[in-house]
């Protein structure tokens, strides 16, 4: 019997702690902003909540065991990737009028690069992970 | 804010995280002692939020207060929801885990002085 990738153990838990970390911070902080400027900038404030959610279902992914919760994180985790490295090259070098205030706007600048790096370690844990529960 | 608190804060979560990095390197799960390092940095969130409700008081509060109260709140809840997610942990990533949680302490610090300078005068 195959046993299911433990992805909340070892270093992945510190990875869930970053993740939760991100979690709050991003959906906080467009919780605000629809909250209190949503008629200035739709589209980026509802893009804001979603990487929140983002962040919010890869950190309950990827504390949770199980195979199912393994295919989710994947999933989180790519779409985070395709999110920060979209948002950040057309926060970067598009359109001058997309504002700033996403946390993977200019590649997560304002939060240190961390949302940048994040998805690569997330990718790097859940292929370890996989790797360790079939040998 | 008193800029005095806020640095102590700062200095005492780094100081605590470097410590934490150092455990993590020399292989060590998270024990007591790290518990009540950990409690130490919370008193010291604690000794800040009594000071920030002494500041709304005395000075009125800041433009964003619900920003404000919203960062007051997270600072307070980081480290125990971290020192709980750590001690299930029986290896030195739960150690890891008190530093990316003491980490975040400086990050919230300096978001509550800017949202409290913010206050203008």
């Amino acid at each position: 019997m195959a046993e299911a990738p433990a992805t909340n153990t070892g270093p992945g838990r510190v990875l869930v702690a970053v993740y939760a970390l991100f979690a709050v911070a991003a959906t906080a902080r467009s919780g605000y902003q629809i909250a209190t400027r949503f008629d200035e900038a739709p589209v980026p404030f509802l893009l804001s909540a979603f990487a929140g959610v983002v962040y919010l279902v890869a950190t309950v992914a990827l504390a949770r065991p199980g195979p199912t919760a393994y295919r989710v994180a994947v999933t989180a985790v790519l779409v985070e990737l395709a999110g920060v490295l979209i948002v950040g090259a057309v926060t970067a070098f598009g359109a001058g009028d997309f504002p700033r205030d996403t946390v993977w706007s200019d590649f997560g600048r304002g939060y240190g690069f961390i949302p940048l790096v994040l998805p690569f370690v997330g990718l790097w844990w859940l292929r370890r992970s996989a790797s360790s529960a079939r040998s | 804010m008193v800029d005095v608190v806020a640095w102590l804060v700062i200095a005492v979560s780094l100081a605590y995280a470097a410590w934490c990095l150092y455990a993590l390197v020399r292989n060590q799960i998270p024990r007591e002692p790290h518990v009540i390092g950990a409690a130490v940095v919370e008193l010291l969130l604690i000794v800040q939020l009594v000071v920030a409700l002494i500041m709304l008081a005395v000075r009125g509060a800041p433009d964003q207060l619900g920003v404000f109260v919203a960062y007051l709140v997270v600072s307070l809840l980081v480290l125990p929801l971290g020192v709980f997610w750590a001690l299930a942990e029986k290896s030195r990533w739960g150690t890891g885990v008190l530093m990316v949680a003491s980490l975040s302490v400086p990050v919230v610090v300096v978001r509550l002085q800017q949202l409290w300078d913010g206050v203008g005068g």
